[in-house]
């Protein structure tokens, strides 16, 4: 039951993967950078943010900065499910670099706190593998594909993004702050150096008025 | 995206992940926090997504990148795979461009 669920998530996460390094390849990164960010950072919306930012014509720096806000969600999961790692430094090392959104909704899932740490496990040792050998294999085979703007891969990319996004949309609150982050970016672009606008998107955040907390995306963490 | 931004971005991704853990048993984050902290997930990544489909430089970036994306959206919301989503963007781009859309 819980290793068909992995197993699944860890599918998507090959394909989204395969994405991820053929898009990189075809921006003109060469195919071992996309692997290495997925071996490294092992968190795909950051990978996305920052190639996208930099085939964009942004600065690294807009990149990386990009891809730590992007990432700062991890800190509350480590705080919520952190005692399912193990107690010894090496469990508490490898743990937290396979600490991703699956690994911390699939841990949350589970009511037993050694069912808890196998499901995390689980799914953080899965998806690293499925997930670093789909962008092995995207990044492979995108280099063989040539001119980007002639697959219309250009719209590959923010569509693939877009379909990462959507779930977190039906939140009312969050939808509103991205949408005005969003209008943010947009006018901002002509007249701001690439990759400001979409960190100057941030300022939606002012819009974000919580109403009610039924509907929350997460489970509530601390069960 | 050069190899210093790749280790600076791994380095700061993995102090943050390894923050948690470490600090759980003295430190509680308000609510109010965690939830703009993953609010500002979403504000990045849909901004990104409106620069990408509407603009290349400074400009407007062509009407088929402009429906090539929604296409892709709007197989996103109607729940269709994600391989599925990729491609109909990447075709139906592709697919205007060859007719003569910009």
């Amino acid at each position: 039951m819980l290793l068909r669920d992995v197993a699944a998530v860890a599918l998507g996460a090959a394909v989204t993967g395969a994405s991820f390094g053929a898009i990189s390849v075809a921006s003109g990164l060469p195919w071992w950078i996309p692997v290495l960010m997925s071996l490294l950072i092992f968190a795909g919306g950051s990978q996305f943010m920052a190639v996208g930012i930099v085939a964009a014509g942004g600065s690294p720096a807009a990149a990386v900065l990009a891809g730590l806000v992007l990432n700062a969600r991890h800190l509350p999961f480590g705080l919520a499910i952190g005692d399912v790692l193990g107690k010894s430094p090496l469990a508490r090392i490898v743990g937290s670099h396979l600490l991703i959104d699956e690994s911390t909704a699939f841990a949350m899932a589970q009511k037993d706190p050694a069912r808890a740490r196998a499901a995390y496990w689980a799914c953080g040792v899965s998806l690293f593998f499925s997930w670093n050998t789909g962008v092995l294999i995207g990044a492979l085979v995108g280099q063989a594909i040539g001119d980007p703007m002639t697959f219309g891969l250009d719209a590959a990319f923010p569509a693939a993004l877009l379909a990462l996004t959507l779930p977190a949309l039906k939140d009312a609150a969050t939808r509103n702050a991205a949408l005005v982050g969003a209008a943010i970016a947009l006018a901002t672009t002509p007249f701001l150096p690439a990759g400001v606008p979409v960190l100057l998107a941030l300022a939606g955040l002012f819009a974000f008025r919580t109403t009610k907390k039924e509907e929350e995306p997460c489970p509530s963490p601390q069960s | 995206m050069p190899v210093t931004a790749v280790l600076i971005l791994a380095a700061g991704t993995f102090a943050i992940r390894f923050a948690g853990p470490l600090l759980r048993d003295r430190v509680t984050l308000p609510e109010k926090v965690r939830e703009l902290m993953s609010a500002s997930a979403t504000v990045l990544l849909l901004a990104l997504v409106a620069v990408s489909a509407l603009t290349s430089g400074k400009q407007f970036g062509g009407w088929a990148l402009a429906i090539g994306v929604a296409v892709g959206g709007l197989a996103a919301w109607r729940k269709l795979p994600f391989v599925a989503v990729i491609v109909l963007a990447a075709v139906t781009t592709a697919g205007l461009r060859l007719v003569g859309v910009a």
